[in-house]
């Protein structure tokens, strides 16, 4: 039997290469995954505790961030595209059009 | 379990939205490039009815309605709120009407998103559960996401609506994260259940504190409070300007539900520990978003930064957290959504210009050109600054008023030094409208459905200010004061 702290751990380290990743890297898909990463340390939370406590919970709510996580990606993906469309930027240091 | 008649009808309003967009939605495969406007009424209609039902559940004198299992709970707060919403996207659509004729963006997709965006704040309005909340917040977000990049030929809209959504994916990861130790540390993520939970503790662990600074980053996020207010002027100057104001009204007032559920009711136990982080993100807002606003030239990001300070105005009466501070944000938010959609009618009036009317200076002398147009934008910067006899003034007293009948004078009073900072940049607007000659000819789009927008705003603008009390007397009778 895993105890819940290694689960805990675990999710705090992936939650902090993610957030590090959206915070320091310039390419946007990269920071897009570091996104995905983030939401999955959630899931990873969700489901321990849902194991813990013993209920369902947790995992019908990670389900749902499965779902979304998706559906944002969707969103972000078709907005890139058209941003490289437009003005061939790929990285986030180039979005200065607007200052103030 | 199963899902019974009395879950759905609990959803009804929200099941006539979603349903009739997918309608919508293939109706728009049918209607021809110039008829798109008919998508426009037919969104209308779809609000009209779904006001209908939300009329009728509060006729039949059975609220609260519980449903789904503790997932939803329709009160009058839910209500209030809700009515909240049909207001600002009905008046949005018709301030869009010809904007988007003119922007060459004339398409129906537009108003569906519009109206799935309006789902997922009524979803919001009457969670009574994290999963639902966030369900609902998120359902709001996505279209707003597209919306800002609407204008795919415009570069400027691409940025602007990148930069909002990758900001917007991080913020709604970290209150995830903060809602997962909720879950952990109550084993619920129902509202009432978490609240009883925290009655019970007898001592709260340290990770409660940084699940609180999580979930205040993630909803403080929405509502553009600062710290994490960055993506706001970007966002708004890039967004078609009707879907600028629906963000500032309707985003913004959407995520205020989720302040009054999760932290005034779920949080009640331990309102000390949230009302000093919540305290410095309203000080924070208000002293960022009015001093800031001076040194903007567009009035898109000068009213973004005062969107920002009146997010931090509104925050006090969560503040408060007593039954009269929820009934102050109430009223505050109805009013900040006149006022708001009404000065963006007129911003939307002038985008015939070749700055679009975005520039500040494209008013200069405007009232020498057409006294009626700048009287009514005095009128609505009035109400922003809070100068009586107008709503603005009303809305901030009261959540002043609340304030101070919890003995926190010194914030009521910060507020108020603030807002008199603030009236400097509305004021400057209005003195290069009145002081200055004008420059150039001016140029209006006029279409009868801007028109409309603005009186009615208007209309609302002095009603609320000079007889609120009716108003009043509803908010607190759904927070329960009555």
């Amino acid at each position: 039997m895993v105890p819940l702290s290694w689960f805990i751990g675990l999710a705090v380290v992936l939650f902090m290469i993610g957030a590090a990743g959206v915070l320091t890297r310039k390419n946007i898909i990269i920071m897009l995954m570091s996104v995905e990463l983030m939401l999955n340390s959630v899931n990873i939370n969700l489901v321990a505790f849902g194991h813990y406590h013993g209920d369902l919970r947790g995992q019908i709510f990670a389900i749902f961030t499965i779902t979304l996580a998706a559906a944002e990606v969707a969103v972000a993906l078709g907005i890139l595209i058209s941003l490289v469309k437009q003005r061939r930027i790929f990285n986030s240091d180039e979005l200065d059009s607007m200052k103030g | 379990m199963m899902i019974g008649i009395n879950d759905i009808l609990a959803i009804l309003p929200e099941l006539i939205v979603a349903g009739s967009v997918c309608v919508l939605l293939l109706v728009d495969f049918l209607i021809g490039k110039e008829n798109k406007a008919l998508m426009g009424y037919l969104s209308l209609a779809v609000i009209f009815a779904a006001a209908i039902a939300t009329w009728s559940m509060t006729r039949s004198g059975s609220l609260p309605v519980d449903a789904f299992n503790g997932m939803i709970s329709v009160d009058k707060i839910a209500v209030f709120f809700k009515v909240i919403f049909f207001i600002a996207t009905a008046l949005t659509i018709m301030l869009s009407l010809s904007y988007i004729k003119d922007k060459n963006i004339n398409l129906g997709e537009y108003y569906a998103l519009l109206l799935f965006s309006l789902t997922g704040m009524m979803i919001t309005a009457s969670s009574s559960d994290l999963l639902s909340i966030y369900l609902g917040i998120e359902l709001m977000s996505l279209p707003i996401y597209a919306l800002v990049g609407f204008r795919v030929r415009d570069g400027r809209a691409n940025e602007g609506a990148m930069k909002y959504v990758i900001l917007g994916a991080f913020s709604s990861a970290v209150m995830l994260f903060g809602i997962s130790f909720i879950y952990g540390l109550t084993g619920t993520t129902e509202i009432s259940g978490i609240a009883e939970a925290l009655r019970s503790a007898d001592a709260q662990p340290a990770a409660l504190g940084i699940a609180i600074v999580m979930l205040v980053a993630g909803f403080g996020f929405k509502i553009a409070g600062v710290p994490f207010h960055m993506w706001a002027p970007d966002a708004y100057e890039a967004a078609p300007t009707p879907i600028t104001a629906f963000m500032s009204v309707a985003a913004k007032t959407a995520a205020f539900v989720v302040f009054v559920r999760v932290f005034v009711d779920g949080f009640a136990p331990i309102v000390e520990q949230w009302q000093l982080i919540l305290t410095v993100l309203a000080i924070l807002s208000m002293l960022v978003g009015n001093t800031v606003a001076i040194a903007q030239t567009n009035i898109k990001r000068m009213l973004a930064y005062s969107s920002i300070g009146h997010g931090g105005y509104a925050l006090l009466g969560i503040i408060a957290a007593t039954p009269e501070g929820t009934s102050s944000v109430m009223f505050y938010l109805l009013v900040y959504a006149f006022m708001n959609l009404g000065i963006f009618g007129v911003i939307v009036m002038m985008n015939r210009d070749k700055s679009g009317g975005e520039l500040i200076t494209d008013y200069t002398g405007l009232a020498k050109k057409n006294g009626a147009l700048a009287l009514v934008m005095l009128i609505f910067l009035f109400s922003l600054a809070g100068i009586p006899p107008t709503a603005g003034f009303m809305g901030k007293f009261y959540v002043f008023m609340a304030l101070i009948n919890e003995g926190m004078v010194w914030l009521a009073v910060v507020a108020v030094i603030f807002s008199a900072v603030a009236a400097y940049f509305y004021i400057r607007v209005i003195m290069l409208m009145y002081m200055k000659e004008p420059e150039r000819e001016f140029s209006y789009a006029r279409p009868l459905s801007v028109l409309i927008v603005i009186t009615i705003s208007l209309i609302a603008v002095i009603l609320l200010g000079v007889l609120p009390d009716r108003i009043i007397e509803l908010a607190e009778k759904a927070v329960g004061i009555l």
